[in-house]
């Protein structure tokens, strides 16, 4: 692969805090190579501004290896950029040739408020996760692993769901910022395994109650969340949630005491 | 949990777009079957409309119709509404193309406005005279019954290229918001699963292209004097 | 003072069934009135949260990420170990006790390592139980496969996500918790000082890392969880936030340090491309299963991989280590590979990279496959297209990830692979009840020092980060708290926190003031560089000591030349990674004396002045076998304390993969 070095012109999207607004602002950065990744130039620019006495950029990061979920830039117009299935940290410089332009902004929903420049706040997965996704299985209180057999394409499918690094790109791509693809992952995650069935109907009913809560849209079944994830995870989940939440309206288990 | 929460989560709103959808694709059904009596004979849509006017059991569901056309409408612009408000400060790019989802998924309350819009006139051009004003031309079926010329209403309305041109428009705008919507709404009532997703997603497409070819053909038959 | 690991008497196989059965309890009603603060939440600290909470302490969390699901432990890959014996091998908890140990280099605690062993095979129960989607045959029961240093298959996997599935897993736990109200978390939040009243860990100070404010919070008991500090050397493949400081506050507070030169070094990761690497990224050790290292055997051979025949291909590992060949531990793996670059043999433009390549493997997957579709005389191009689809079903996102990094995609051409810290074994100085030698103070997983010994062998790191904060820290934990019925909560107006939390703030403000005019991130990297190539794959006296002083160096300019932008009172990660690299610089001298001091070589700790003829490490038992325990006594003062390590069950060898 033949390596190349370019100039690039940064529109980045600085706040000082939540309660301040927003505005554009334009760098220049030298000399990156194309085998850096895009966070990579941004260390580079970062480095930059504070030796002309500047504030840096702050930004979310930190396993750089498209696992942590952390990282959240919202490039030319589309969640962590242009390359399929992949986060921001794995986002490299290759894609870019001298003298582009690119737009970073963070990701926009209410419920997600910047915190500083592209950091924003995403506690709201958190509280949606403890509304009930998990299975309430006290530590000890474990039979043996192989007891249970699972069928192998059901663990594969909720392995699959389950893949979910909670970024947030599904929330930041989808025009409702609806949070669905995301609890609809980890209620698929779960009640795809027989440990987690017996959950299943309320776990649905009070993940979706707290989506609603912490001020995300609804669905309509756009597909962009699934256009954007980094994990490839697929809108069946959303699908699964929603007959859970129907099994939970019409049949018995869904209420909540 | 009472009913009323369950539909109005935003999963539940969603249940009742698909439900009232899914109703109204299949009163779709049945408008498309007996307005295609028009491509067999003046009497024999004359008839079906006359069974469709006359029959109480239809008389009723008519209004189950409207509520759910209604029902959809307020819904989705509440919806609507409500997911907008989600963002307040919006993106200053936007980089979306068809290669990742179509642009008709992402228009849908813009698409069921222009349907709206259609409707109106649709029912101010038919279903007013037929049923409330009375004000067309009685006819005489084979069988003796009187009945409204619900046939030659629709010739008349459709000797204006401007109204046939708004019915196009009318049944593409219906088309573009089935494309989406009968999928969409079999994936809110979760019946897209990974065995049936394909499947569903076909037959919404090929039903809507049936469904509106027809239909397109109706204004324009009527226009170019093929039926008469 | 005399370390005391308060090892339980009897039999090394009875001794935790023993100590269960006779620790001290607390009752339900009294843990209510308990408070338990725990410092990270990666795999140890939130199993250990979930679980104290489960139990009924009042538990409060604190990570600097912005949820406690970031926690790296999400990064590890490929797997964890579990003496279950599913694949009636002849595995057994004696025999991964035994494979750690010796692992480890004999550089670990028996009984520690033997309770390791001993609990693992919960861990998979108990991860099943929360919905952990591990890897399952068609019969629908879990899955195995082999990592380094072994002969059976005892790696639980998913994909190559086991860590994210595992953390994931605990973390729901942890969530639930919350709900129910017995735990409070805090995220964006780091700790910068313990609180010690009257000898005993009571609190912590954390900066909120939105607000720059400092906050205190009390605990009967701290549980410092944070992880290790490979970040020292600047290129890890750590997350770029890892770091020391929760430990490093702990030893300065008195808590001993034990082992720090022991750091892990991984032989498959993608090498550096230039000056601007941020991080390293680990391919998967699980890749080793069937990916064969080579170098060209003629040096300096500038060919492309495919051009030269196999027959010019030194198969390094397999030609020195027969017996274990590609599967070797990391730090023998490491070194071998080390020695190749050096002799001049290594590949790609900077010469540092070995080859892992597949061909062979998707060649025989693809000539099974083709078998099992009933071709027996398959075409190259159909046992390709059969063998990569299996390999992709093993190791399809490492793949992915190497060809996003590099461009280059590892189905066709070999990956290219070269050493990078990974791991730190060393860590806090526990004793056998997790405690430091700070009475309430504990570290549990990748912060302690304890079982991994001089080398950490593969998938143990989940296993050893699950163990202490599932199964042990219940335990030890309601040991030392029944003691601590009686205290009330001490309010956090008391004169110590108002000493910790002034220190903390007088360190941060003069880092400020400091204004000089070189970034954090440039004195990160010097260090780094001093430390890699000082203290790294090979060490030895003259390089030690040249770095001691190299490190002092540059902390003095540190602390008079680093130049922090903007404000203590706002979200500012520059100041952050101030005080992680003013703690690394600090952590970094110390893993030199260390260094120094072992003149042994062990595990992943190699120094030059003892190797055997073959170039092999060479230990002294009679000299180190011990723990280095060090305590902290003011600016570059350590006194050395020495536990020694006595072997009851395992006969001290030299180490042969051969």
């Amino acid at each position: 692969m033949e390596h190349y070095s370019m100039n690039l012109t940064l529109k980045v999207w600085k706040q000082k805090n939540t309660q301040s607004k927003g505005h554009f602002e334009t760098f220049q950065v030298k000399n990156i190579s194309s085998e850096m990744s895009f966070l990579e130039m941004f260390d580079v620019l970062n480095e930059q501004l504070i030796a002309e006495g500047k504030e840096p950029i702050a930004f979310d990061h930190d396993c750089r290896e498209g696992i942590c979920g952390m990282c959240s830039m919202y490039i030319n117009g589309r969640a962590h950029g242009p390359w399929h299935h992949t986060t921001t940290c794995q986002l490299h410089m290759r894609e870019y040739k001298d003298g582009d332009t690119i737009v970073v902004e963070p990701w926009r929903a209410n419920a997600f408020p910047v915190i500083k420049d592209l950091v924003v706040d995403r506690q709201a997965f958190d509280r949606i996760i403890q509304a009930g996704g998990y299975i309430s299985a006290n530590t000890g209180n474990a039979v043996d692993a192989n007891s249970i057999p699972i069928e192998k394409h059901k663990a594969d499918e909720a392995f699959a769901a389950a893949a979910c690094i909670g970024c947030g790109a599904c929330v930041a791509a989808c025009p409702n910022a609806s949070a669905m693809l995301f609890l609809s992952a980890k209620a698929s995650h779960l009640s795809l395994l027989p440990q987690g069935d017996p959950e299943r109907k309320i776990r649905a009913v009070n993940m979706v109650e707290q989506m609603d809560k912490e001020g995300f849209g609804s669905c309509s079944n756009i597909g962009l969340c699934e256009a954007s994830c980094p994990k490839g995870i697929s809108l069946e989940n959303i699908a699964r949630l929603n007959r859970e939440y129907l099994g939970a309206v019409f049949g018995e288990g869904g209420d909540n005491a | 949990m009472n009913w009323k929460h369950y539909f109005t989560t935003s999963v539940g709103r969603k249940l009742v777009m698909g439900f009232t959808g899914l109703f109204l694709v299949l009163f779709l059904l049945v408008h498309c079957y007996v307005n295609s009596m028009i491509f067999i004979s003046r009497n024999a849509f004359n008839a079906a409309a006359d069974f469709m006017g006359t029959t109480v059991a239809i008389r009723i569901m008519e209004i189950g119709l409207f509520a759910g056309i209604i029902l959809h409408i307020i819904q989705g612009l509440m919806l609507a509404r409500m997911n907008k408000a989600k963002r307040s400060v919006g993106y200053a790019t936007n980089a979306t193309n068809t290669k990742q989802v179509p642009w008709y998924s992402r228009s849908m309350t813009l698409l069921g406005t222009l349907v709206m819009l259609f409707l109106i006139m649709h029912i101010s051009h038919f279903w007013i005279p037929s049923r409330i004003t009375h004000d067309l031309n009685a006819t005489k079926l084979p069988n003796g019954v009187e009945t409204h010329d619900l046939f030659q209403k629709m010739l008349d309305v459709f000797q204006s290229p401007l109204v046939v041109i708004l019915y196009l428009l009318g049944v593409a705008s219906l088309a573009f918001h089935l494309f989406h919507g009968f999928f969409s709404a079999c994936q809110t009532m979760g019946f897209t699963s990974h065995k049936y997703k394909n499947f569903l997603k076909g037959f919404g497409i090929v039903f809507t292209v049936i469904v509106c070819l027809l239909f397109a053909a109706m204004p324009i038959s009527m226009y170019m004097g093929w039926v008469a | 003072m005399p370390l005391n690991s308060k090892i339980p008497q009897g039999e090394l196989s009875q001794k935790w069934t023993s100590y269960k059965s006779t620790c001290k309890l607390v009752n339900p009603a009294n843990k209510r009135q308990l408070e338990v603060i725990v410092i990270g939440t990666g795999l140890a600290g939130a199993s250990a949260a979930a679980s104290l909470g489960e139990m009924g302490y009042k538990v409060k969390t604190f990570c600097f990420q912005d949820s406690p699901r970031r926690a790296h432990s999400i990064a590890a890959q490929g797997g964890i170990n579990a003496a279950k014996n599913y694949q009636n091998d002849g595995d057994s908890t004696y025999r991964l006790f035994y494979d750690t140990v010796k692992g480890g280099d004999y550089r670990s605690r028996e009984a520690n390592v033997y309770r390791l062993a001993e609990v693992s095979a919960n861990i998979i129960d108990q991860c099943v139980a929360q919905g952990v989607p591990f890897a399952r045959e068609y019969g629908g029961l879990l899955s195995n496969r082999s990592f380094g240093g072994v002969q059976v298959q005892r790696t639980f996997y998913a994909a190559g996500q086991t860590g994210q599935q595992l953390l994931i897993g605990a973390y729901q736990a942890l969530e639930r918790q919350v709900a129910l109200g017995n735990v409070t978390q805090y995220s964006r939040h780091e700790m910068l000082e313990v609180v010690i009243i009257d000898g005993k860990a009571r609190g912590v100070i954390v900066r909120n890392l939105v607000t720059g404010e400092l906050e205190r919070h009390f605990g009967h008991a701290v549980l410092l969880c944070s992880g290790g500090y490979g970040n020292v050397f600047y290129l890890s493949t750590n997350a770029m936030g890892s770091n020391v400081t929760a430990a490093w506050k702990a030893h300065k507070s008195g808590a001993f340090f034990g082992n720090p030169c022991f750091t892990q070094i991984h032989p498959t990761c993608i090498p550096v491309s230039g000056d601007h690497q941020s991080k390293l990224t680990l391919m998967s050790e699980s890749l080793r299963n069937d990916g064969r290292i080579w170098v060209p055997k003629k040096q300096g051979d500038t060919r492309k991989p495919n051009e030269i025949p196999v027959e010019e291909r030194d198969y390094y590992l397999e030609r020195r280590y027969p017996a274990f060949g590609n599967l070797v531990p990391r730090d023998v793996a490491s070194r071998a590979a080390k020695e190749r670059c050096d002799a001049g043999y290594g590949v790609g433009s900077s010469r540092q990279a070995v080859y892992l390549d597949f061909a062979s493997a998707i060649e025989r997957y693809g000539k099974i496959e083709a078998g099992k579709h009933g071709n027996h005389n398959p075409d190259a191009e159909t046992v390709r297209q059969l063998g990569e689809e299996v390999v992709k079903e093993k190791y399809g996102n490492l793949f992915e990830m190497y060809e996003k990094i590099t461009g280059e995609d590892p189905y066709k051409v070999p990956m290219r692979i070269y050493p990078a810290v990974h791991y730190t074994m060393g860590g806090l100085w526990v004793d056998y009840e997790l405690m430091t030698t700070v009475p309430g103070l504990y570290a549990l997983g990748e912060a302690n020092f304890s079982d991994h010994g001089a080398n950490r062998l593969g998938a143990s790191a989940l296993m050893q980060g699950l163990a202490d904060g599932y199964f042990v820290i219940p335990y030890t934990l309601g040991n030392y708290l029944a003691d601590d019925i009686r205290t009330k909560p001490i309010p956090t107006t008391h004169e110590a926190f108002e000493a910790a939390e002034k220190n903390v703030r007088n360190r941060i403000e003069t880092m400020m003031n400091i204004k000089g005019s070189e970034s954090v991130e440039s004195f990160h990297k010097r260090l780094g560089k001093i430390m890699w190539d000082k203290c790294g794959m090979a060490r030895n006296a003259k390089g030690l000591a040249e770095a001691i002083e190299e490190i002092k160096a540059l902390r003095k300019e540190f602390w008079t030349n680093v130049r922090i932008p903007g404000e203590i009172k706002e979200y500012n990660p520059e100041l952050d990674k101030a005080g992680r690299v003013a703690d690394f610089l600090e952590l970094g001298e110390l893993m030199c004396k260390d260094a120094l001091y072992r003149s042994e070589s062990c595990g992943g700790h190699f120094r030059e002045e003892s190797q055997t003829e073959e170039g092999e490490a060479l230990r002294k038992d009679d000299e180190f076998t011990l723990v280095a325990a060090w305590e902290y006594k003011g600016d570059s003062n350590f006194e050395l304390h020495k536990e020694n390590l006595t072997y009851e069950v395992m006969h001290l060898t030299q180490r042969s993969y051969k």
